[in-house]
Formats: C-alpha cells, sequence, structure tokens
C-alpha cells in the first residue's frame, strides 16, 4: 500500500516559519524510506501528516488514493501503525495488555478479544523478542524493551504501513541494530511499506533503500542512499561538513567521525 | 496480586456481607431470625416496615450512590489520563450544592421534597455544561483546559454558596453544612428507581468506551493512531463521569474519597485495563458506600454521623496503605 504527500504545507500555531513547506513525496508500497535531517527539519511533521495525525495548511496526504484526513481512524488503524518518539503512560500496563491495545482497531466497544485476536499478540510478542516480558509492567522496561514493546503493538495492528518516528532513540549500538534488522525483516517477508525518522546517517545509509533528506522543512535530497548521501547534501542539510566514505569493503556509503574541517 | 485476589469473586463476596451489614445495621434491634422472615415474605409487621421501607431503600441507595462515584471516578481518572482525579473535581459537585443552597435558602426545600434534588441535578448540569464549553476550543477539547475550567469553577460556585448561606436563614447553613457532608437517609424507593433508570445505562455505555480509554492512557496522539475518536471518547468519557457525579450528589449529598479511592484501589490490585477497572469499581464502590454508611448509623445510638466522614475516615488509611503496599511490591 503506497501513500504520500502533494505539495502539503503546514504551520504550527504561533510559528512564524513553515514546519514543511511544498512538500511532495511518494512511498512505494514495500519499501524501506528513511527520512534524514537535523533537529527542525520537519521529518516528525511529515510523518504526522501522513499518518492522518495533523491536517495540513495547504496541498494534501494520501494513504492508498484516500486523504488521511478523511479516512475512518479506526479503519486507517488496520492498514497503518505508527510508532511515535515519546508517549505517556498514564496508568502501569503489563507487556501483553499494551501490545493488546494493537487489536484494538478490529474490536468494537463491547466486542471482547478472541483466540485469533490473541493469537496475532502472542505473534507479535515472537516476532520483537519480548515473549520472555510479556508479564512484566511496560514502566519497568529498558528503553531497548520498551522500543520493542511498542513496535510489537504496531505489529498487532498488522498493518501495511508502518511510520516510525525515531524508533532508535536512547539505544544503544547492539538494540540499534536489532530494531533495524527488523524493519528489514518486515520489508523482506511482509513487504511493508516502512517510513522511518532516524538520525543515524549510517543505519539509514545501510537499511533504508531510500533516503530522503530534508532541512527547514524541505527536501534537500531525496533517492537511493549513495545519491544523497554526498558531502555536499549532508553539508547542506546539517549546515556541518560531513565527509563520507565509499568503497567496496563497506557495502553502502558510510560516515566516519572526524575532527575539525575537512579538506 | 492479581492471582492471590481473584477480583469478581472476592467483590461480590464483600458486597454480599456488605448487603446483609446494611440491613442488620440501625437503631432498631432485628436479628438476623427476622430478617430471614422478612425476606422470606412473613416475619413482624413493623420488623417489615422497617426493613422494606427504611433499610432497603436505603441499602439500595448506598449500592447504586457508591457503584455511580467509583464509576464516574474511574472515567475521570481516565480521562484526564490522571490517578488523582475524582468525580468532583470539574465542578459537578458545585453545581450541585449551589443549586441545593437556593432550595434551601429560597424555601423551596421545605416546602417539597423533591425540589432540593432536583436543583441539585440542576445545578450539577448547569455547571458541567458551562466548564464544558469552556474547555472545547476549535472542536477540541483540552483536558488541561478543562482542569482549569473546573477548578475555577468550583471556586467561582463555592463563593456563590458562601454568600448565599452568609445573607440567608441561619437554618439554612446548618442543613446546607450536613447537606454537603452527604447523607442516604430518607431515601426512597422510587428515588431509587430513577437513579437506577439513570445509572444502569450509564454503567453499560461506559463499558464500551473502556477500549478506547486504554489506548488513551498512552496520549492522544497515540490513541488515535491505535483507531480511537479520541474527541468523541473524550467528550462521552466527560458527559457520562459528569451525569453518574450529579445524579449521586442530587440523591445523596457529596460524598467524598469513594470516588478517588475505589477505582484506584482496584488498578491496584487487579491492573489498569478500564475493561475491568470500570465494572470493578462499580462493585467494589456499592460495597464500600453500603459499609460505609452502616458505619455512618450502626454504632452511635441515635446519632448519625455525616457518611462523607466514614469514607474520608476510614478510606484515607486505607488507601495510604495499600498505595505503600502498591508501590513497594
Amino acid at each position: 500500500m503506497n501513500l504520500g504527500l502533494s505539495s502539503v504545507s503546514l504551520r504550527y500555531d504561533g510559528a512564524s516559519d513553515w514546519a514543511i513547506c511544498d512538500v511532495n513525496l511518494e512511498f512505494e508500497a514495500g519499501v524501506h524510506s528513511a527520512l534524514l535531517g537535523p533537529n527542525g527539519a520537519g521529518k516528525s511533521t511529515v510523518l504526522r501528516v501522513l499518518a492522518g495525525l495533523r491536517p495540513c495548511d495547504d496541498g494534501r496526504a494520501h494513504v492508498d488514493g484516500r486523504d488521511s484526513r478523511e479516512w475512518p481512524r479506526r479503519e486507517l488503524a488496520r492498514q497503518m501503525a505508527f510508532v511515535a518518539s515519546t508517549e505517556e503512560d498514564a496508568f502501569p500496563v503489563r507487556v501483553r495488555e499494551y501490545v493488546g491495545l494493537g487489536r484494538n482497531p478490529y474490536l468494537g466497544g463491547f466486542k471482547p478479544p478472541t483466540d485469533a485476536d490473541r493469537s496475532v499478540v502472542a505473534s507479535a510478542l515472537a516476532r520483537t523478542d519480548m515473549r520472555d516480558l510479556a508479564e512484566r509492567y511496560v514502566t519497568n522496561l529498558s528503553a531497548g524493551e520498551l522500543q520493542r514493546a511498542r513496535i510489537a503493538r504496531a505489529l498487532a495492528q498488522e498493518p501495511s504501513i508502518l511510520l516510525l518516528d525515531e524508533p532508535t532513540a536512547h539505544l544503544d549500538i547492539g538494540h540499534e541494530y536489532a530494531v533495524f534488522e527488523l524493519l528489514s525483516e518486515f520489508v523482506d517477508e511482509m513487504s511493508l511499506t516502512v517510513v522511518s525518522v532516524t538520525h543515524n546517517i549510517n543505519m539509514a545509509s545501510r537499511f533504508a533503500s531510500r533516503v530522503v533528506l530534508m532541512r527547514e522543512g524541505t527536501v534537500v535530497a531525496d533517492g537511493a542512499p549513495p545519491d544523497v548521501l554526498t558531502p555536499e547534501h549532508l553539508g547542506t542539510a546539517y549546515g556541518w561538513p560531513v565527509r563520507t566514505l565509499t568503497g567496496d569493503g563497506l557495502g553502502c556509503v558510510a560516515v566516519p567521525v572526524a575532527r575539525g574541517v575537512p579538506e | 496480586m492479581r492471582r492471590r485476589f481473584p477480583a469478581v469473586p472476592v467483590l461480590a463476596t464483600l458486597l454480599v456481607l456488605a448487603l446483609l451489614t446494611g440491613l442488620l445495621t440501625g437503631p432498631a434491634g432485628l436479628g438476623a431470625r427476622e430478617i430471614a422472615d422478612v425476606l422470606r415474605g412473613g416475619g413482624d409487621p413493623q420488623a417489615r416496615l422497617i426493613l422494606l421501607h427504611i433499610r432497603g431503600p436505603r441499602v439500595m441507595a448506598a449500592v447504586l450512590v457508591g457503584a455511580g462515584l467509583a464509576l464516574s471516578g474511574g472515567l475521570f481518572q481516565a480521562l484526564l489520563r490522571n490517578p488523582l482525579a475524582e468525580p468532583y473535581l470539574l465542578g459537578v459537585s458545585s453545581g450541585a450544592a449551589l443549586g441545593a443552597v437556593l432550595a434551601l435558602v429560597t424555601g423551596l426545600a421545605a416546602a417539597n421534597g423533591w425540589a432540593l434534588p432536583l436543583a441539585a441535578l440542576v445545578g450539577g448540569l448547569a455547571a458541567i455544561a458551562v466548564v464544558f464549553r469552556v474547555a472545547r476550543v476549535a472542536g477540541r477539547m483540552d483536558t488541561r483546559v478543562l482542569i482549569l475550567a473546573g477548578v475555577v469553577t468550583s471556586a467561582f460556585l463555592s463563593a456563590c454558596i458562601t454568600l448565599l448561606l452568609t445573607l440567608g436563614p441561619p437554618e439554612a447553613l446548618r442543613t446546607a453544612y450536613f447537606w454537603t457532608l452527604g447523607s442516604l437517609s430518607g431515601v426512597s424507593w422510587r428515588m431509587n428507581v430513577i437513579l437506577a433508570a439513570y445509572l444502569v445505562p450509564a454503567a453499560l455505555l461506559s463499558l464500551g468506551l473502556a477500549r478506547d480509554l486504554n489506548a488513551l492512557s498512552l496520549g492522544e496522539e497515540a490513541a488515535a493512531a491505535l483507531g480511537t475518536d479520541v474527541e468523541r471518547t473524550k467528550r462521552a468519557a466527560y458527559v457520562l463521569g459528569s451525569l453518574l457525579a450529579a445524579a449521586t450528589v442530587a440523591v445523596a449529598g457529596i460524598i467524598g474519597f469513594v470516588g478517588l479511592v475505589v477505582p484506584h484501589a482496584v488498578r491496584i490490585l487487579w491492573g489498569s485495563d478500564h475493561r475491568r477497572v470500570l465494572p470493578l469499581s462499580c462493585l467494589a464502590g456499592a460495597a464500600v458506600l453500603t459499609l460505609a454508611d452502616s458505619l455512618a448509623r450502626g454504632p452511635w445510638g441515635p446519632v448519625e454521623i455525616p457518611i462523607g466522614v466514614v469514607t474520608a475516615l476510614v478510606g484515607v488509611p486505607f488507601f495510604l496503605l495499600l498505595l505503600r503496599r502498591g508501590t513497594t511490591a
């Protein structure tokens, strides 16, 4: 299932600048696209507009050809899962209940979950390696475990589209790999359409087949990682000279950490 | 905790014990045998009168009001995503109190027995409507504004009440004072039927909201992403919670702590899934208020202690204990 933005502009209340300005992006089914760019570039706003969580001032966001604000929320939640960068936890719930919320779009107010729902939850837990933690309270999980629980919940929605806002923030490199590997499995085995926002250029380069580089609410570059992740583009986007490495041994573009201005 | 105390058997047993305690308690010392006789359809006419027309409706009212308050508290806690929310937070009780005081000061309450509950109900509903209107901006209900609007409206209404009582007849002051502490005395069967006709549908509708309230506890955006119609859910929880609170206040005055403590205790004991929290709160609230009412009228001879005093005196230490247990477990 594909989705996209056409000429979308949005300005937050009280802001003088556009959060995103005349953005056109189309996301193909079964592809992992990564949104990169500095803080405030409009990456998260793009995700929220795609998810129909924010109305845009101008332009239109669509999911499968239908305006994303016109989808009934419940129907949309069966097609699309959204993993935000932060969430509230008003009341302590166990991981199994938390993941079980992913079945909400399939259940009416009074309809109890069936065995089929429970088995979807069980397989989402298994898939994210959360089975042993199912009875733990969500508030007692580590950052990495919590992130996996939230991805499990998204998976329990059985979506065709998965949107993730900084899914690996606060995670160490091992857990970061694990999350991105998981996303790749979703794309390869289940043909999910994945759009992720990340600050890790190397992970995006390695795992995404398309990278969208943003700055100040507009798209700087868009395409395959080797074409987008050039020193020129990265320098423009981040306002910092960034060197890149390419080579046969690497298999993808890499950004080494260097000090000072490279010549 | 959940496995050690299975919720429904524990609460059902507690409720049955509470009902029996309620029927056995009172200045006229009726024994278990006399009560059994009356329940079987016979017994002494005096005992029949006391049980069927005084204690019976009173116990029934405690059940309904307790269930209504606890459910209302559970709904408000879910709506405001705050375990400290309670049914009276958003101005219902002040509005109802103003209505009641108006009825007392103008002498309407003395003229007609229905005037006071009706005035309280109207006052509560009016306060709800004002707070709701203020908190709705551009079709959205902002729960932070809702809290502020509720608290400020409460303060304003309290000032109105104080003004009325200062200028009004002195006997109204005493009656109003005791009304604000709550009482279930003199509730008729007819009042019970009206209350039940009002509470039962509201309770059923609330249960239908439980799943969306679970999603809402993750925040509004996360709930929307999980398919919840956030505005509709918030509106429904607010309206249902407020209507429940207004109805119970109209019948029984202001009874504190039940709406705060009961849903919270249920959460600590049996988890935060609202599909369980809401119905279990009804059961627990009914049992707790019935016991509290027995304690209010039982051991003190002809004097009755305001039920709000009992719920606070017993409820608060119990709650503090539970809170410590809940956080160390």
